[in-house]
């Protein structure tokens, strides 16, 4: 199956679980990235449950500090 | 409010944009934007929101500018080595733009003060490095309906977002906590490159403009990422949690707090 992880698009097999793919991309510090599925914030307790389908649309969302030392 | 001549010419580029026009720049005249943090984020978008006539900034930040500060944060000066940030940001900002009136606040935003602070203010710019001001800032400008731009910077990468209240998601929607201190790097243990604090510090000055004077859309429930090294700009659709803890209608937090200091912070200063 074809799916659009962080707007490339990827192939992989049937019956990957959301948990699987942020393995396989190599995502890192998994359980402080927000993760949508098309469009829809994903619970990191479904991660496991949560099986992709063809057409499936994944972002990462990744905290990103930066700026000024405010304190 | 007429413009006087010397106005017409120095916002002419600004008049002539039909975006904008003299109704336009009579809003930036008129506007009230604080930026926190006056860094990497918070000194370009400060300099171009003076330079665009916003008729007050307010500009908050604790720190006095160091050397290593100068690889980015160009509102300040090698000869500011020393100063209070903010009042070598005023000055910079008054040397580009004397009809500008310049508020500084040389303290840290806290859940004591920050309701206060912002109030007075229609629009505000989180340029700080760290997450509990981060989910402080979000946190006061839902409660208190004001619109903000969020952005983080690290390595070669920037992101931001822009909260208005009823319309977008808000920074706790997407993210629901902080992270737990040294899980997720800040810019002085990862480095960043000046240009990408610039790229996005322009941008949320940008969104600072857009909002005043109701031109264009606004990153309202989309986060706006960039690549520098892949020199990739990507959109990204935010909905909304209907759970959020601060903006939905399940809201558990009343009032601003502050989450702990780690201590590693706190020894730094």
């Amino acid at each position: 199956m074809k799916i659009i992880v962080a707007g490339a698009e990827k192939e992989y097999a049937d019956g990957l679980s959301v948990e699987d793919l942020i393995e396989a991309e190599k995502v890192e510090t998994p359980q402080y990235v927000t993760v949508t599925v098309n469009d829809s914030f994903l619970p990191n307790t479904e991660r496991t449950s949560r099986i992709l389908q063809d057409g499936d649309v994944v972002e990462f969302l990744y905290f990103m500090g930066g700026g000024a030392a405010d304190r | 409010m007429a413009f006087t001549n010397e106005q017409l010419e120095r916002y002419s580029r600004h008049i002539i944009l039909k975006e904008i026009g003299p109704k336009g720049q009579k809003k930036l005249m008129q506007a009230r934007v604080l930026i926190i943090g006056a860094g990497g984020l918070g000194a370009p978008a400060a300099l171009y929101l003076a330079a665009a006539g916003v008729g007050t900034i307010g500009i908050a930040d604790a720190d006095v500018v160091d050397l290593s500060n100068l690889q980015r944060q160009v509102i300040h000066s090698t000869a500011d080595i020393g100063r209070p940030k903010v009042e070598s940001a005023r000055d910079s900002m008054l040397a580009i733009n004397p009809e500008i009136d310049v508020h500084t606040y040389y303290e840290y935003i806290t859940s004591e003060n920050i309701s206060g602070i912002i109030r007075d203010y229609d629009f505000i710019l989180d340029g700080t490095d760290n997450f509990p001001a981060k989910f402080l800032i979000n946190d006061a400008c839902v409660l208190e309906e004001k619109p903000f731009s969020h952005a983080g910077i690290i390595r070669f990468e920037g992101q931001l977002m822009t909260y208005v209240p009823g319309e977008g998601p808000c920074y706790r929607c997407v993210f629901k906590e902080p992270p737990p201190k040294d899980l997720v790097p800040t810019c002085r243990e990862a480095g960043v490159i000046g240009a990408v604090a610039g790229v996005i510090g322009c941008l949320q000055a940008m969104e600072a403009v857009k909002y005043i004077t109701g031109a264009g859309d606004l990153l309202t429930g989309r986060l706006l990422t960039y690549d520098a090294l892949k020199m990739q700009f990507r959109t990204i659709r935010l909905p909304r949690d209907s759970h959020c803890a601060v903006c939905s209608g399940e809201r558990t937090i009343h009032a601003p707090f502050d989450y702990e200091l780690p201590s590693c912070d706190l020894k730094n200063r």
